[in-house]
């Protein structure tokens, strides 16, 4: 079954287009990495499918119906932890957010709830930080932390944008860790990269974006094959850090 | 003499009974406002919610009724501009704001005699305004208020939390901003006669940025902004009667001063315990010259 299908989607921010008719569909139990230089469109194409950007044209379907509203079935796992830290708040009531939905926003959490922030935050490695503040954490624990609370919410799909962006090796390790346990329940996944590092054994599709469209689509290439691909320059444009893309 | 006393007690309760509802609301409702970023959108409100008294002495009608209808468009009206997110938005709110201080001050001119006097009051707040049903409007409405804020508060946490996360999980966005929007209004409103218009949102906001130092969490920040919120208001009270001074000044006032202190002794614990580290890091504490891992320093940093 397909749990996500783009149809000919097209993207334009004011005059500017920015995804130029992609289609894609994403079957249940893949995981799909989304690969491209900055600018490319890669996290575009995420946030249509999120439909945190409108689209012009074309169409996405999720989980089969066009008009998907059952937004609990979908962990999202956002860039960064959001701009609204003026006020402190704990790392246990950040994944707690992540239930509120699902739950009914005039319920007040019950044990259930506390059980699955508990389990996230195991899932993770960071139980023994529940009550920090989550600014107290370093950034691999920060995004372990955006992980745990769309897992707490026990979704069907995972949407990751640039999960592992400028975190250390442990929490990468602990990251992988838990996306591995998500994929093997049955999760399906689609992440945007930049480079794969830990999560490269889990991935069973990469679809490269490049200026607004799909230039290349398949299994994850080898770093020779990859090389030799005529595209390449213009996909990934930071030369000396090339190999990083598919991990070390 | 004797039955001036019984009537200062009983406006003196009055007063008291509203201060400390209105302590209790607004930081619990202002958490939210300071946790996106928005601690001053108290105070446009209470500028837009001058038009709204100006209307109501106008028409000879409750002031009160038609400021909460006011400030209420107007709030709702800033809430749609800052959801657009356009540079512009900066300027419009500049015109709402301006315009509606500028209107209310003329709206009120309008309206005939004492207005001056009047005018300084719902601006200022005094003491001695709180009449019987105006303390109700303000238990009322002030419980309302209370009780989203603290009733909602996961929603609205998860919203002022990342607006963007909220939307994706699923949560209706719009309709909770919305549902700020009026609660923020609404507080403005009923603490007008108290702690007046140009100084409702220092309530808002100061107890919260004092519970802040201390607390690790949403929760803690919360509940101890609310404790502050009612030290501050009844205190003030008390203050202001004593050395008779304007109500609303006094109460914030004393809230400032509440983060002062405990900005000083988060300063001094932290010195303290730099001190107690750096002694027990000297040879003979083997087991403290350990190196932490980093992010434990970036918590104390």
């Amino acid at each position: 079954m397909s749990i996500v299908e783009v149809k000919n989607a097209v993207v334009g921010y004011d005059e500017r287009i920015v995804l130029r008719d992609v289609s894609l569909t994403v079957t249940r139990g893949e995981v799909v990495a989304i690969l491209g230089a900055n600018g490319s469109g890669k996290s575009t194409l995420i946030r249509s499918i999120l439909r945190l950007v409108p689209l012009s044209a074309g169409e996405i379907t999720l989980f089969g119906d066009k008009r998907f509203k059952s937004w609990e079935r979908i962990g999202y796992v956002p860039q960064r932890i959001g701009a609204g830290a003026g006020v402190p708040a704990t790392v246990a009531e950040v994944i707690g957010s992540g239930l509120v939905a699902r739950r009914g926003i005039l319920r007040p959490p019950r044990a259930a709830d506390r059980a699955a922030v508990a389990t996230a935050l195991a899932a993770v490695g960071l139980s023994d930080r529940a009550g920090d503040p989550v600014t107290s954490l370093s950034g691999g624990q920060q995004q372990r932390t955006l992980i745990a609370r769309a897992l707490a919410g026990r979704p069907e799909l995972l949407i990751l944008d640039e999960p592992t962006a400028g975190v250390d090796a442990a929490s990468q390790a602990a990251f992988a860790g838990a996306l591995g346990e998500f994929v093997a329940g049955g999760g399906t996944v689609m992440l945007v990269a930049h480079e794969l590092g830990p999560l490269q054994p889990l991935i069973t599709r990469c679809v490269v974006v490049h200026h607004g469209e799909i230039a290349h689509e398949g299994g994850v290439p080898a770093p020779a094959g990859h090389h030799a691909d005529p595209g390449h320059d213009h996909v990934h444009p930071h030369a000396p850090a090339e190999q990083g893309m598919w991990g070390a | 003499m004797g039955s001036m006393s019984i009537f200062a007690n009983e406006f003196m309760i009055r007063a008291f009974i509203g201060a400390v509802v209105i302590g209790l609301t607004a930081p619990a409702l202002g958490i939210y406002l300071v946790q996106r970023r928005m601690s001053l959108i108290g105070d446009g409100v209470g500028h837009v919610a001058l038009t709204g008294v100006g209307v109501g002495l106008l028409l000879d009608r409750s002031p009160v009724l038609t400021a909460v209808i006011v400030s209420a468009i107007g709030a709702i009206a800033i809430e749609l501009i800052r959801e657009r997110g356009r540079t512009s938005g900066d300027v419009a709110l500049a015109l709402l704001f301006y315009g509606g201080i500028a209107g209310g001050v003329m709206l009120v001119g309008l309206s005939g005699s004492r207005s001056n006097a009047n005018l300084m009051t719902y601006l200022f707040g005094s003491l001695a305004t709180t009449s019987r049903s105006d303390l109700a409007v303000i238990v009322v409405l002030g419980a309302v208020v209370l009780g989203l804020a603290i009733g909602l508060r996961p929603a609205l946490f998860a919203v002022s939390h990342d607006e963007e996360y909220a939307r994706v999980s699923g949560l209706p966005v719009r309709a909770l901003n919305l549902l700020v929007a009026v609660l923020t209004a609404v507080t403005v409103t009923i603490s007008m006669r108290a702690v007046g218009l140009l100084l409702v949102s220092a309530l808002m906001v100061v107890p919260v940025a004092t519970a802040q130092q201390v607390a690790r969490g949403f929760v803690a920040t919360m509940g101890l902004a609310m404790v502050l919120g009612v030290a501050a208001a009844g205190s003030g009270v008390w203050l202001a009667w004593e050395i008779d001074t304007a109500l609303g000044a006094t109460i914030v006032v004393l809230a400032i001063a509440g983060f002062l202190v405990m900005a000083v002794a988060v300063a001094a614990v932290r010195a303290v315990r730099k001190r107690g580290a750096l002694r027990a890091s000297r040879p003979g504490h083997a087991a403290a010259a350990e190196p932490e891992p980093h992010e434990v320093v970036l918590d104390r940093g």
